[in-house]
């Protein structure tokens, strides 16, 4: 399936979705095909918004975002988000705020289809007093009072990995953040693969496999999809465009002419990757650092 | 006329805190600086464990993120989120994290969430991402801020990361399972907690820097330990590593 059909044939308006990844594997390509597609009303959940979510939030497809972190890491503020949230521009967004370990924890009571979360977290902050559906249990063995948070249960996942078979068993190495959780957590999932394997290289290395085909909706192969984010063992970060997101976002019509070129201006991520241009690309090109093979035998 | 940078300062400062084999969770910025800088000189076995689930990290270039990727690669594991919080960090491994923050109070709370009211904020911050637990439950917390009257106030507009709360030292109570702060070390001075009303004391006051000027940048009635020392200046080879390998293009470093 093409990114196109996936994103029209699985995201309603008004859904709750996560695009997962955290720093590695965020799936910009999809963000920017549901900007394309004009979704609307969305519940954005992420640990870390990250540049997608403050372009989507831009785009006005979002209403409301559930986070921990929101931030430009190293760099400075999401300005597409505080504008949306100071000011109303586009549309006035609410917040739903945790901390990581909350939406962690989240996440593992959604994937384990339990109604919440306990752990020890939240005494003596503000947070607390602020966000209502962080309560409390008393364990049963203990008595000590534990904090707990509500399962979150997306209507759509979308995580990126490196490779993936046709029936979407898709492996992930570096950093996996939650993906596995929001994976399970959620009602559909769409995998967006780097590369396309024969299913006889997913179970070559079934370790390594984080989310299998079983629970997977769609599959999308999409290379470079996470740019600029990265894929370990395929493209680097693109620090420098984290950098400049900073000037790029900080002034409302720079941002909005971003969005219009960079996003509504092409029509897939193929045009995206041909107007950066092969030279930009092949400076991202990750080097080779192979792990030394296991053998499975028995 | 000084060899070195405040930020400079306070990153060698830092360092010196650290020990061989401690386990440190590490942030973005200065302290990634630190930790790196430790594991050059007097701590190689220091293991670096970031939130994004990098454990024993070895990295050979400056992350401008916790999650970049040489933080991956040569690392001891790397584990998901959830192991990150609830195995390494709730499960009690961690030593030292490092905390920073737009405030901090004299009971060294935290404020990374919101300058002004919640809902209708004069400035949004980033919010806690990992500060929260990591001031829970990591053994012992080393803050690293920038000082000034607005980042030192009678009061903090939120508390995101809790240190002792107030003078009753609330961790307590709250049966938290870290020690909470030990240290503050800022472009000025370094503070650390009293034993009994659990307030910030001023320990090391940097060279050149004058008491008079340390005072007007907190907006309490600051205390001065009676044993008051002077900052111990970077070495040259502090310096080098931190100048030609850690940030040679001075991200951090001003």
């Amino acid at each position: 399936m093409n990114m196109k059909e996936a994103i029209k044939k699985n995201i309603q308006d008004g859904d709750t979705l996560i695009i997962g990844g955290f720093t590695h594997l965020i799936c910009f390509a999809a963000g920017h095909e549901i900007i394309r597609q004009k979704k609307k009303n969305l519940v954005a959940c992420r640990l870390t918004p990250d540049l997608i979510y403050d372009q989507m939030i831009a785009a006005g497809c979002v209403k409301k975002l559930v986070f921990s972190w929101a931030g430009n890491p190293g760099v400075g503020p999401l300005y597409g988000l505080r504008r949306a949230f100071e000011k109303g521009i586009p549309r006035q967004i609410e917040i739903e705020e945790y901390t990581h370990f909350g939406m962690v924890a989240r996440f593992m009571a959604g994937a384990s289809k339990l109604p919440f979360m306990h752990l020890r977290n939240f005494s003596g902050t503000d947070l607390l007093k602020k966000n209502t559906n962080i309560k409390s249990v008393q364990c049963p063995y203990t008595g000590e009072t534990l904090a707990t948070v509500p399962a979150l249960n997306p209507d759509v996942a979308i995580i990126q990995a490196q490779r993936a078979d046709a029936s979407g068993n898709a492996q992930i190495w570096g950093l996996m953040g939650v993906q596995r959780e929001a994976a399970f957590a959620s009602k559909k999932v769409i995998i967006v693969a780097e590369e396309l394997v024969e299913s006889d290289v997913i179970r070559s290395d079934p370790n390594r496999t984080l989310i299998p085909g079983m629970i997977v909706d769609a599959v999308v192969i999409e290379p470079f999809a996470a740019h600029p984010s990265y894929a370990q063992g395929y493209y680097d970060r693109d620090n420098q465009f984290y950098v400049d997101w900073y000037k790029i976002s900080k002034d409302q019509r720079s941002m909005e002419n971003y969005i219009s070129e960079w996003i509504l201006g092409v029509s897939n991520r193929k045009d995206y990757q041909e107007k950066l241009g092969k030279g930009y690309i092949d400076r991202l090109k990750a080097q080779e650092r192979f792990s030394a093979p296991v053998n499975y035998g028995y | 006329m000084q060899e070195y940078s405040a930020s400079e300062l306070m990153v060698v400062r830092a360092a010196r805190e650290l020990e061989n084999n401690q386990v440190v969770f590490v942030g973005i910025g200065l302290p990634n600086l630190a930790c790196n800088l430790a594991r050059r000189l007097e701590a190689p076995e220091l293991v670096l464990i970031y939130e994004s689930g990098a454990v024993g990290a070895a990295p050979s270039r400056l992350p401008l993120s916790i999650g970049d990727p040489c933080l991956v690669t040569d690392s001891i594991s790397v584990c998901s989120m959830v192991e990150v919080f609830n195995y390494y960090l709730q499960g009690g491994l961690i030593d030292v994290g490092f905390l920073g923050g737009a405030q901090v109070d004299r009971f060294g709370n935290i404020n990374s969430t919101v300058i002004g009211d919640y809902i209708q904020p004069k400035v949004r911050l980033p919010g806690s991402g990992g500060a929260c637990e990591i001031a829970i439950h990591a053994k012992k917390i080393i803050i690293i801020i920038e000082q000034s009257k607005r980042t030192f106030p009678e009061k903090i507009d939120f508390i995101t990361s809790p240190g002792f709360i107030d003078e009753n030292n609330q961790r307590k109570k709250f049966k938290m399972p870290g020690r909470g702060p030990d240290l503050v070390i800022t472009d000025l001075g370094v503070y650390s907690f009293s034993k009994d009303t659990k307030e910030m004391i001023l320990r090391e006051i940097h060279p050149g820097v004058s008491l008079q000027e340390l005072r007007a940048n907190v907006s309490w009635r600051l205390k001065v330990s009676p044993r008051l020392k002077t900052t111990t200046p970077p070495t040259k080879k502090e310096l080098k590593i931190i100048r030609e390998d850690l940030d040679p293009n001075k991200i951090y470093i001003r």
